[in-house]
């Protein structure tokens, strides 16, 4: 009943929570979503924090999608041992950068002045989660081998009996308290994700790689409206020079004047 | 033919007193909020010196502006992966403390304090932080400082001069200043655009005003990097870029914007300027010493049928026509050739141009003389105290017979009007001068009524912006505006969770 409870309902709960409130919040209030750069306010300790994490958590959880979605061939990849060491290995180098580069944010928010300034509480919330989620995930690689393998026959089947609709918990039943906590946290951080600055992901600048460089926007199409309006007649350049010389004269009949 | 409209500016720099009015006019309608204390999105500074933000004008420190690569101009910072990649941490990024960090009083203090041998004191504290500081920089922090060996002596335009052209411009009992207003240039080729990642930055096409929307910002701080003016800036507290944005809610009333507004020295001029967008690749494509005569060739004649018609079809309307036609930007910049861009070499294609001064030219004479009696056509301006070269790195891309030219002329104009007004000059010297700038004395006195004498209406020449028809066209049903607040925010800018 509590895995049921804590791997099934909650995760679901969490996800739903998700949708509703990142979609609400760009639609209502898409000024909200930003990466929130401190960069301008501390540089030189960011580059080492957040390149190091980036990378290190973009190619971790890129692992998590590999196995979820093609498990039978990453089980087909470690069945020759190299293959297996070289999978792992690169897993927790990964494992390896983001915590470091966790731990490096984690130290330069508190003890920066400047950037305690611009530390929410959620900040705090968020920055924590990921720590714990971190921590569990390289303890888990180091300590219950070989995770690459394992994960693709215990909690892929769970996850993606949760994505079919069909919850099924038996397979991440027997998986160590560790492993299990690990799960419990993601979701955890699903829940608090649509609230935190965490949304940044979602807009990811990847559309730049394709776009024009010069970006012009029209407020209003002026020909169609030109074309449409019955009080204004379709001038002619003569017209227009007329207009001018008239308007010139007059201008300069009117007194100077300062408004 | 594609015959666009932009909204340019002409700053006629011996005008300018360098009071700062301009400035403070902007700070109060515009970035007087948390977060944006430290921004300018109008400053003035003092030339030779180092500005805002220090050294700004150094593109091997801030990688700003575009570049010739390849036969074609790329940005300065690299390609667009590179870009997608710096966003975790983008390398050239200015710091705060490249501009300063902003600060307050405690004022409180001076009433608070318990009574006591001392005079209380208001400590600056700063106001990210709001703990003490001492304060290191502010805005304008080297005001006038002509000469100084700490910020006149570090301005990266000084590359230009020979080493004894530089001892001679720090000289004491010689020295030389002018200012110099910035505001956001409103670029054709704007390099603010083209950094942006999300793409949230834009020229807005009636006006050519560029724009960063707020909505789509997401901070990922490329525009700061790629603007080689530094005139877009971070919002350390809401987290989005901001940047000048040529006041367009009066512009749109058929107001000048705050600062050209204030303008003591009445040194701005604003008006319309047509151009054609299909020159912007060819008018890139040249060597830097001819960049700025490559851009005046994309101005268009108001005046030319075929540009008109090129205009309308294009949805420019005859108002908008004639206002660029009246425009006294197209005056100082493409009839008189007397206003030149701001470093064109960066290749941006800026469209707010600057008559330079003549002031710090002619200052050099004997005795703390100069002589205007025309004897020697020209001396002043051959002899300048300010080297020509320095101002051509400004305003030419390094080609010095553009700054000379724009100085002559002016010099010329002084001598015709001298002739009229004091009389000891003869008119043979007045008509070689005008004849050596191809000048005639019609428009020797078009340009000094216009310099000297202009009204509010004659600076500033804004073309209808017809918003009320782009409020039909985003509503058709126009009674959807009853009872609403209007565009823009409905909720106030709070940094995001």
């Amino acid at each position: 009943m509590l895995d049921q409870l804590l791997f099934v309902i909650f995760p679901y709960a969490a996800a739903l929570l998700a949708i509703v409130v990142t979609t609400q919040r760009f639609i209502r209030d898409g000024f909200s979503y930003s990466s929130l750069s401190s960069q301008f306010l501390e540089s030189n300790e960011l580059f080492y924090g957040s390149v190091a994490w980036h990378i290190g958590i973009l190619g971790a959880i890129a692992g998590h999608i590999i196995g979820l979605l093609f498990p039978s061939t990453v089980l087909w990849f470690n069945g020759v041992p190299v293959r297996l060491y070289i999978l792992e290995g690169t897993g927790l180098m990964f494992g390896l950068l983001a915590l470091v580069g966790l731990v490096s944010l984690i130290v330069r928010r508190a003890t920066v002045a400047r950037i305690r300034a611009v530390t929410s509480v959620m900040d705090i919330v968020v920055l924590l989660l990921l720590l714990i989620q971190v921590g569990l995930g390289v303890y888990t690689a180091v300590f219950y081998r070989w995770g690459s393998s394992w994960y693709a026959i215990s909690a892929v089947p769970y996850l993606r009996s949760l994505i079919t609709f069909q919850p099924d918990v038996q397979m991440i039943a027997p998986l160590p308290v560790v492993v299990k906590l690990h799960i419990l946290n993601a979701w955890a951080i699903l829940t608090v994700f649509g609230f935190s600055r965490l949304v940044h992901m979602l807009v990811a600048p990847v559309h730049y790689l394709w776009r024009p460089y010069q970006l012009v926007v029209w407020n209003w199409n002026r020909k169609r409206i030109r074309k449409t309006a019955p009080h204004r007649p379709s001038p002619i350049a003569s017209e227009i020079v007329a207009q001018t010389a008239e308007h010139g004269q007059r201008t300069t009949e009117k007194p100077a004047f300062t408004r | 033919m594609d015959v666009r409209l932009q909204i340019s500016m002409v700053f006629h720099l011996d005008k300018c007193i360098g009071c700062h009015t301009c400035s403070i006019a902007c700070k109060n309608v515009w970035t007087d909020r948390k977060g944006a204390e430290y921004m300018w999105w109008n400053n003035v500074e003092t030339k030779p010196g180092t500005g805002y933000p220090t050294a700004w004008e150094d593109q091997n420190k801030y990688m700003g502006g575009w570049e010739q690569k390849n036969g074609r101009p790329d940005l300065k910072i690299g390609g667009r992966v590179l870009r997608v990649l710096n966003v975790f941490h983008n390398p050239y990024m200015p710091r705060i403390d490249d501009y300063y960090e902003p600060w307050t009083y405690k004022y409180e203090d001076l009433f608070n304090a318990p009574e006591g041998a001392d005079q209380p004191t208001a400590r600056p504290v700063s106001m990210i932080t709001g703990k003490h500081i001492d304060i290191k920089a502010g805005p304008n922090w080297d005001d006038d400082l002509g000469g100084s060996p700490v910020y006149a002596a570090n301005d990266p335009n000084l590359e230009s001069l020979t080493a004894q052209q530089r001892e001679e411009l720090f000289d004491i009992e010689r020295l030389v200043f002018f200012y110099l207003p910035r505001i956001c240039n409103h670029c054709l080729n704007a390099a603010c655009v083209a950094a942006c990642p999300s793409g949230a930055i834009y020229k807005r096409g009636e006006d050519g005003i560029v724009l960063i929307n707020q909505e789509k910002c997401r901070g990922w701080r490329m525009c700061v990097t790629a603007c080689p003016y530094k005139k877009t800036f971070y919002n350390w507290s809401t987290g989005k870029s901001e940047k000048c944005i040529l006041c367009f809610p009066r512009l749109e009333t058929g107001q000048a914007p705050a600062c050209f507004h204030s303008c003591v020295g009445r040194i701005r001029y604003l008006g319309a300027l047509l151009y054609d967008a299909d020159q912007m690749l060819d008018a890139l494509n040249v060597s830097n010493d001819k960049l700025v005569e490559a851009q005046r060739e994309m101005i268009l004649d108001p005046f030319d049928e075929k540009v008109q018609e090129g205009a309308l079809r294009n949805g420019i309307d005859e108002k908008a026509i004639e206002a660029a036609q009246r425009s006294p930007v197209y005056r100082y910049v493409k009839e008189w050739n007397l206003a030149l861009p701001l470093h064109t070499e960066f290749r941006t294609l800026p469209m707010l141009f600057y008559v330079p001064p003549l002031l710090p030219v002619m200052a050099k004479s004997e005795e703390g003389l100069y002589d205007s009696s025309g004897k020697e056509l020209f001396a002043p301006i051959d002899k300048a105290r300010l080297p020509m070269e320095y101002m051509a790195k400004l305003f030419a891309a390094g080609n010095v017979e553009m700054v000379r030219y724009a100085l002559r002329k002016q010099y010329a104009i002084r001598l015709f009007k001298r002739m009229e007004t004091v009389g000891d000059i003869d008119q043979a010297t007045v008509r070689r001068a005008l004849e050596q700038v191809g000048a005639s004395e019609q428009e020797a006195e078009a340009i000094y009524r216009l310099t000297s004498l202009p009204t509010m209406d004659e600076r500033y020449v804004i073309p209808p912006s017809h918003r009320e028809e782009a409020m039909q066209m985003l509503n058709d049903d126009m009674w959807s505006e009853k009872g609403e607040a209007g565009f823009g925010f409905r909720d106030a800018p709070v940094r995001g969770a």
